[in-house]
């Protein structure tokens, strides 16, 4: 979804005193566990409603109540759904953090807050709308229970009348949240109402931030990657789920088990057509899906980092036994525990050559929603095709975070299950050995339990290409150098990068997952302000396929831009490109655990190029 | 017109109820150390397989990794098999299972791939319940690393090179039983006639048959010394009771005195009898069973038999809730909702 060409214009009319109309980033800083997710999610509604494109970046902690967070509300006329880094419009509700917020809001800004903190006096740069909030709840309700629920819900009340965003909307995008709790809307209604009313008689307009309705949301919804990670499993007719709780993959399964138990029941007897286990650690999780993978069944798991790590050795039994399995990493920060609550890229290298001895995994790299959707059947696909783990490298943002997208489209291709025997093919190739590479692709034929065709004994120890253990230095070699060839079949089977040219020659960037929303920004910024024209790949799947050399070959310089402290996707581009194309590569790198911003990427790169 | 006329079975030849030899249920040759207990465990295994007639295409095989999980390819040729990695058969037998609910699944894991690297995994398939057969070939020690000590090894037991366990074992059955397995039975590998009953019930049996048998390692713990050793475990073997078992395609035989025999009917209809020895033993009484393993333990001496057994409690499958057919072999058409149905979803995100 490349956007438009449009410049924003932050520092230009800041000081001019002109309106910014749809070009602003809103912060709500707010303690955590006092249920602001509410107030947040109606307000990017409401201006998800208004047709104007948003994005919404929650920044939390992981604890349960009591530290702060932080959302961000991108709204963006241009359709920018990245990160933008500065804050235009605070709302400092946490007294933890209120003066820092402040400090570091650029001239210009605007802020809403909780009077008592007394903020004004923090900046003359800035532009001040102090909030009664408890004295405004106490107008609400005097249960105090439910005055610390709807007490943000004054915040959505006081923007909807500072921001123009329309108050039709408001009710509309809480109706839609709460589903048919009408007390709960009625309460919040009122808090809403309260918001608006103070901020019209007490607060007149002094910042330049308005939204104006537009038309570039229509027909469009608003999800989290995790949740359309399961959609595509479902779609892909996953029948085995062992997973293992661990933030931020844990909505992915949990979604999947709530659409599972919708609509994979059998009308007729209500039993299900999927098993899903909670296992006892994600080494178990990864066991068995290989057991199921084994069988037959189209069998997942999903994880995060410390997750992929225990993972290791179920991986190289896969590899090794060539057994389906796909497993979604939703990257998060490391090295260890880490911060499990910021995003990162940085399981990339891990988990290509997860496991030890010679290993190699086909990763699928999503940047959007609908890649999270579609990648999820792309990969039980692969995985089948394959006959292998196959790993989907999503990340915290793209996973937990609400994103735009246009619905997703029925899948228009059957499964591909692979190379399962049939007693036809048997017939044709004669005898069978699990491990003879038939056609040459270095993918063997198949049988799985129960199928009434030749048995094997799958194992991870040493095997000859009809399964028998042995430990003959040819044996193991002519294994070896199949699982490669079948590596290099995964090439031709992946998806393809997307490409946009503008060379021959000069600056291009390779990036891949979210990162590819700042590069799109970061384009724009280097046309408009610097007239530097770039070349972009998008890269969606490891290992690579040929495009990716020839693109490097047609740039002078190649900028590969990712979430991580050591350049991994670097690393393996280095371990296949030949010398011309290593001395093109150079490496701009984010990992402070924040999603990496367009103007990151720009100041970096000029940085570089040393203009 | 040519005739083949297919001769009678010759005088003497065994074939079982489904027509099949018993060289239809022998696997590759072992490659273990001769007189292992686990050879003749793998025996006893073929002889069970073979005397119910069951389908070998209809079972399948899985271990972990050590001596122990070589075996299941000393049996059963044409059933599919898997041997894993350390420790780990259980959540491949999990995955396996629930994938193919039809399959008859065995398991062959070792004192160390159960006890120690594997105790996690170990517990919870106990737990679960899972319908599924898992041996412990129980020596007490590693033997493809040359005799380093397991979890079940004896307090005080002494390695070849003087080194002594200053570690109490762990009673896998008492872990099996107090964890919800409901089948839990121990055997010693030099009582074929007893293994070979509890194997057959173990086969009838719908949910977690945990058997744990004494096998000793002829090479690294067959001394003097050794609780796991032949001689220790025929003098301090302390049967429960005489096991017997009828399938349920076969009459009850009159030989049994029912003033002296406790039948238990397993879930599809087999017999399982237990004609008594020493005392009175209810092999449906969990508490007893525990009672019983402490007592005898604390004599040194291991009682042998089927220690628990709870034939009507519901397997993992159960709870699932899943369908009557094989996951793994679900149509596009059950797995793939329909576009109305994706539909409706996106319509909840608009």
């Amino acid at each position: 979804m490349p956007a438009t060409g449009v410049v924003p214009q932050e520092a230009d009319t800041r000081t001019s005193g002109k309106r910014i109309v749809n070009d602003f980033a809103i912060q709500v800083a707010t303690v955590n566990g006092s249920g602001s997710q509410t107030a947040n999610l109606v307000l990017l509604r409401s201006i998800f409603q208004m047709g104007v494109p948003v994005s919404g970046k929650n920044m939390f902690p992981s604890n349960i109540a009591g530290l702060p967070t932080w959302y961000t509300i991108r709204a963006s006329a241009a359709g920018y759904i990245g990160r933008k880094k500065e804050v235009d419009f605070l709302v400092a509700m946490n007294p933890e953090t209120a003066r820092e917020d402040v400090l570091t809001l650029p001239p210009g800004a605007a802020a809403v807050y909780d009077e008592p903190l007394k903020l004004s006096e923090l900046r003359s740069d800035v532009v001040f709308y102090p909030v009664p909030f408890d004295k405004l709840i106490g107008g609400v309700t005097h249960d105090a229970k439910l005055r610390r629920l709807v007490r943000n819900m004054i915040y959505d009340g006081v923007l909807s009348r500072l921001l123009a965003v329309d108050m039709g909307q408001m009710e509309k995008a809480l109706r839609k949240q709460m589903g048919k709790k009408e007390k709960a809307i009625a309460l919040n209604m009122a808090a809403l109402a309260a918001g608006y009313e103070y901020a019209e008689a007490n607060l007149p307009k002094q910042d330049p931030f308005v939204v104006e309705p537009m038309d570039k949301t229509n027909g469009m919804i608003l999800i989290e990657g995790n949740a359309a990670a399961a959609l595509g499993c479902m779609m892909a007719g996953v029948t085995f789920v062992a997973w293992y709780p661990i933030t931020p993959s844990s909505s992915l399964c949990e979604s999947l088990i709530d659409y599972l138990k919708k609509y994979r029941r059998e009308p007729e007897t209500g039993k299900a057509t999927y098993a899903v286990i909670q296992a006892e650690d994600e080494i178990a999780a990864l066991g068995m899906v290989i057991g199921a993978g084994w069988m037959g069944a189209r069998s997942m798991t999903s994880t995060a980092g410390p997750g992929l790590s225990l993972m290791a050795e179920f991986t190289g039994l896969g590899y090794y036994a060539e057994v389906p399995a796909v497993v979604f990493d939703v990257q998060r920060v490391g090295p260890s525990t880490g911060l499990p609550t910021r995003t990162a890229q940085q399981d990339i290298l891990s988990a290509a050559v997860l496991s030890h001895g010679d290993t190699q995994h086909p990763l699928l790299l999503p940047a959007s929603v609908a890649e999270c959707y579609s990648m999820a059947m792309e990969a039980f696909d692969l995985a089948e095709q394959l006959q292998t783990p196959v790993f989907v490298m999503s990340d915290l943002d793209l996973g937990m975070n609400t994103w735009m997208a246009h619905p997703f489209e029925y899948p228009s291709t059957p499964l591909n299950r692979g190379k399962r025997l049939t007693a036809d093919t048997l017939s044709r190739i004669g005898q069978f050995g699990r491990y003879r590479d038939v056609e040459g692709d270095g993918i063997p034929y198949r049988t799985v339990p129960g199928d009434g065709l030749p048995p094997y004994f799958a194992r991870g120890s040493g095997h000859n290409e009809m399964a028998l253990y042995s430990e003959r230095a040819d044996d193991y070699a002519n294994n070896l150098d199949r699982l490669a060839r079948k590596f290099n079949t995964a090439r031709t089977l992946v998806p393809k990068p997307e490409i946009e040219t503008a060379g021959p020659g000069g600056i291009g960037f390779i990036a891949y997952g979210t990162t590819h929303w700042a590069i799109v920004e970061a384009r724009d910024q280097l046309r408009a302000e610097r007239g530097i024209e770039t070349s972009y790949l998008r890269l969606r799947a490891y290992p690579f396929t040929s495009d990716v050399g020839a693109f490097i070959d047609r740039c002078d310089r190649v900028y590969i831009v990712e979430q991580n402290r050591d350049g991994q996707m670097l690393s393996l581009l280095k371990m296949e490109c030949t010398v011309a194309q290593f001395a093109k590569l150079r490496s701009i790198r984010h990992y402070a655990g924040l999603p990496i911003d367009g103007r990151s990427v720009t100041t970096e790169l000029l940085k570089q190029e040393g203009s | 017109m040519s005739t083949t006329v297919q001769p009678p079975p010759a005088p003497g030849k065994r074939i079982n109820r489904i027509g099949l030899e018993p060289i239809a249920y022998r696997g590759s040759k072992t490659t273990l150390c001769a007189g292992c207990g686990h050879n003749a465990i793998t025996e006893r295994i073929i002889d069970a397989f073979f005397e119910l007639g069951v389908e070998p295409t209809q079972v399948i095989k899985l271990s972990g990794i050590g001596c122990s999980s070589k075996s299941p390819a000393y049996f059963l040729n044409s059933a599919h098999g898997f041997n894993s990695v350390h420790g780990r058969m259980p959540s491949v037998s999990t995955g396996a299972v629930v994938a193919n609910r039809k399959m008859i699944a065995i398991g062959i894991s070792g004192d160390g791939d159960t006890g120690a690297i594997g105790i996690g995994q170990f517990v919870h398939l106990m737990r679960r319940n899972l319908p599924m057969i898992y041996v412990i070939e129980d020596n007490g020690c590693y033997g493809l690393t040359k005799g380093q000590f397991s979890p079940t090894a004896d307090l005080g037991s002494k390695l070849k090179t003087g080194v002594i366990n200053d570690l109490p074992p762990i009673d896998t059955c008492a872990l099996a039983i107090e964890l919800g397995a409901s089948f839990v039975a121990r055997s010693f590998s030099g009582d074929p006639k007893q293994l070979k009953a509890i194997l057959k019930a173990a086969i009838s049996h719908r949910g977690t048959c945990m058997i744990d048998v004494l096998s000793p390692c002829v090479t690294f713990n067959d001394h003097e010394g050794s609780t796991k050793s032949y001689s220790y475990a025929k003098d301090h073997e302390e049967p429960l009771s005489d096991v017997s078992f009828v399938p349920f395609f076969e009459d009850i035989n009159v030989e049994y005195d029912p003033g002296t025999t406790t039948a238990v009917t397993l879930h599809n209809g087999s017999k399982l009898l237990l004609s008594k020895l020493a005392e009175d033993y209810n092999p449906t009484d969990k508490v007893n069973a525990l009672r019983l393993l402490h007592e005898s333990s604390g004599r040194d001496e291991f009682a042998t038999g089927i220690l628990y057994v709870e034939p009507d409690k519901p397997d993992f499958l159960d709870l699932l809730g899943i369908v009557d057919e094989p996951l793994a072999f679900l149509d596009e058409s059950r797995t793939r909702p329909s576009r109305a149905v994706l539909d409706e979803v996106m319509e909840s995100f608009r």
